[in-house]
């Protein structure tokens, strides 16, 4: 292809392994991050097909999505749960493909051990099987979810069969206020854009207000490209880039890694790429988000109000609200920060970082949580809760009435212990607000992590800024 | 993966947008290390009660819906998770194709994988066909993967799009990674172009 090319259209034509004649693509894979929940299927295939993995050395593998957030050391009770993760490490075993098993320091979400260890870098293909995968384009990487078939397909394979997306740009200019964290900033993309907004695209953030998030920052906002429909998200690899990469576990050193950077900066969009879809926001004009209803797409400002269905024109959409609104326990025109919470739940590979950690704590120092309110903090990673402990932020959040837990999925999708009870109301930095999605009857608010830290103090849906 | 030719069937209408794959098969039910007896879970919260017994209302608990094998859906069908129990919850309850104006990316994918057609059809359509099918037992719909039409109960023919690829490989059940299996030579030149071009890409290797 000639011609100014987007960041996409790099990474894509890179890893071009064929072109079939209908345009599909056999498009290489550097990546692989396996898991416990979409895997098992995937290893039986190749078992009964008499394959082995092609790559055992471009793959990592990990358990998150069903194991407890305490009493590791017991082991797995659940016997559905412990299954799963002994199927992993059987599998890992018998083919050989890397793996951090539970208690080793490593352990932790995929798509935060991912860059967290250097696995994950620029201009890389990275698979999962795993919607969140996006994450990693943080690291202007091409990282997508994929199904268990698809997973099998690169386990055998280290290819998938794919079509082009469309190259979609959303710019955020200007200056993000205090106290609008990169969650704020997704939440209200989705909230333009609607969660089919991307379907087909690849979303490049561009703009400002990109450019000045921290690596965190940028794998918040890559991370919900997916609830905003898109194939995946990224952001061009710059000095703030390379900075976090350099000396993570696996990242190239010295000569190597000064090349591998010279390649990296050939990565960003040419001046003048063409873009099927561009999308313009101004960060000045965004305040912290929460979600009210069963879908991140419906998002208000903190200082906004409860929507009245019957305000809305479509009858289909109007019926999705009310549907909603029951679902959720809301009235119309009931204000946002008035909802109380029972639970806050800060984690996941949307907000489970350090510095996410920092930020909870910053607000938790010396006040506590809320009589009758369950507030988890579940770090990401081992490292991110060994970082925290060294930092003395456990301290800060025990001390406030947080739990402090070990790392996984946890709360964000009601697949192990730590779940909503029916009814149960929470604030959550997690990613999805569907109905039942961090358990039965489970009612969600999406924010971000000041937000859930305030609303843990406050006992309800509470402004962070009136907490820094 | 068994092949896709014609489909004669009750279709079951589910006038709900966004229909999130939490919705298809909540993560509780993702404990499984195989792909079949999801069926019983398809729909979890909306087909049942709290206390585990058929919500009357739900349109796979009534009859004819309950023997569907076609699904008809408003936009965004499938969407949040990469999960492909979705299609095999789908699968496993015995529905083949899944009509919708759109359909989220991954969950659109999977479907081919496993057999199942999600055909794009406009919003006026999706509810005109809602509508033939809510005239009961004789409400079948037809679906001629060959001739790439949805026929009504009039006989009226809606002619649908999909991609060739993804055509040949339902009409033959074909499993992809044989496919690719072909390509292994282009692979490995690819492997040995890339080893010289970028030396530094680090390789996973556990201690």
């Amino acid at each position: 292809m000639s011609g100014p090319r987007t960041l996409f259209d790099k990474i894509w034509d890179a890893h071009v392994v064929e072109r079939l004649p209908d345009g599909t693509c056999l498009l290489y894979i550097d990546r692989h991050l396996v898991h416990e929940v979409t895997s098992p299927q995937a290893f039986e295939g190749l078992r009964a097909a008499g394959r082995r993995v092609r790559r055992p050395e471009a793959t990592i593998a990990v358990a998150d999505h069903n194991i407890p957030t305490s009493g590791r050391g017991g082991g797995i009770t659940e016997p559905e749960s412990r299954l799963q993760v002994e199927t992993l490490e059987q599998n890992v075993a018998a083919f050989g493909v890397p793996y951090f098993p539970v208690l080793d320091e490593r352990q932790g979400i995929v798509h935060i051990i991912g860059p967290e260890q250097g696995i994950s870098l620029p201009g890389m293909t990275i698979v999962c099987g795993d919607s969140h995968t996006s994450t990693h384009g943080a690291l202007g990487a091409l990282a997508f979810g994929i199904g268990t078939s698809e997973v099998e397909h690169v386990l055998a394979t280290q290819t998938l069969l794919q079509k082009r997306a469309r190259n979609m740009r959303i710019e955020v200019a200007g200056r993000a206020p205090a106290g609008t964290s990169a969650k704020d900033i997704i939440l209200a993309i989705i909230g333009e854009i609607g969660t089919a907004g991307g379907t087909g695209h690849v979303i490049e953030f561009t703009g400002a207000a990109i450019r000045a998030l921290d690596m965190a920052g940028r794998m918040t906002v890559c991370n919900m490209a997916i609830e905003a429909g898109a194939r995946a998200g990224l952001i061009a690899p710059d000095e703030t880039t390379f900075d976090w990469i350099k000396g993570r576990p696996y990242a190239p050193e010295g000569a190597d890694f000064a090349a591998a950077v010279s390649y990296w900066r050939s990565l960003a969009s040419d001046r003048g790429a063409a873009y099927d879809k561009t999308v313009r926001l101004d960060a000045a004009a965004i305040a912290p988000m929460v979600t009210w209803g069963t879908s991140p797409e419906r998002v208000a400002p903190i200082t906004g109000a409860v929507p009245d269905p019957e305000a809305e024109p479509d009858p289909a959409k109007r019926a999705e609200i009310a549907r909603m609104l029951a679902y959720m326990g809301l009235r119309p025109g009931q204000k946002l920060a008035e909802i109380p919470v029972d639970v806050v739940f800060i984690g996941s590979c949307t907000n489970g970082r350090i510095e996410d950690i920092r930020t909870a704590a910053a607000i938790a120092r010396g006040r506590r949580v809320a009589e009758g309110v369950r507030a988890l903090v579940v770090p990401g990673s081992g490292l991110v809760k060994k970082q925290a402990e060294a930092e003395g932020l456990d301290r800060i959040l025990v001390e406030a009435g947080f739990e402090w837990r070990e790392p996984g999925c946890s709360m964000c999708l009601g697949m192990n212990p730590d779940q909503l009870t029916p009814g149960q109301r929470a604030a959550s930095t997690s990613n999805r607000n569907f109905e039942g999605r961090q358990g039965p009857g489970g009612r969600t608010h999406l924010v971000s992590p000041a937000m859930a830290a305030a609303a843990a103090i406050a006992g309800r849906l509470a402004d962070a800024r009136e907490f820094m | 993966m068994e092949k896709f030719t014609t489909l004669t069937a009750i279709a079951a209408p589910l006038p709900l947008a966004n229909v999130d794959t939490d919705k298809i098969i909540p993560a509780r039910f993702l404990k499984t290390i195989r792909r079949s007896g999801l069926g019983v879970h398809l729909f979890d919260t909306l087909r049942y009660d709290e206390q585990g017994a058929e919500r009357p209302d739900f349109v796979l608990n009534r009859a004819p819906y309950r023997g569907a094998q076609i699904l008809i859906a408003h936009e965004n069908f499938g969407c949040g998770s990469s999960r492909e129990h979705a299609p095999w919850a789908l699968l496993d309850f015995g529905i083949r194709a899944v009509i919708a104006p759109d359909f989220a990316d991954i969950f659109h994918n999977n479907c081919f994988k496993n057999g199942i057609l999600p055909i794009r059809l406009p919003r006026e359509i999706c509810d005109a066909l809602m509508e033939d099918v809510r005239q009961g037992d004789n409400a079948r719909l037809t679906i001629d993967l060959a001739r790439q039409v949805v026929v009504r109960p009039n006989g009226e023919a809606v002619a649908f799009e999909i991609d060739p690829f993804r055509k040949h490989l339902l009409q033959n059940g074909l499993d992809d990674i044989g496919q690719t299996m072909a390509h292994v030579g282009a692979i490995d030149a690819f492997e040995q172009k890339r080893a010289a071009s970028q030396p530094w890409l680090p390789k996973i290797a556990l201690a």
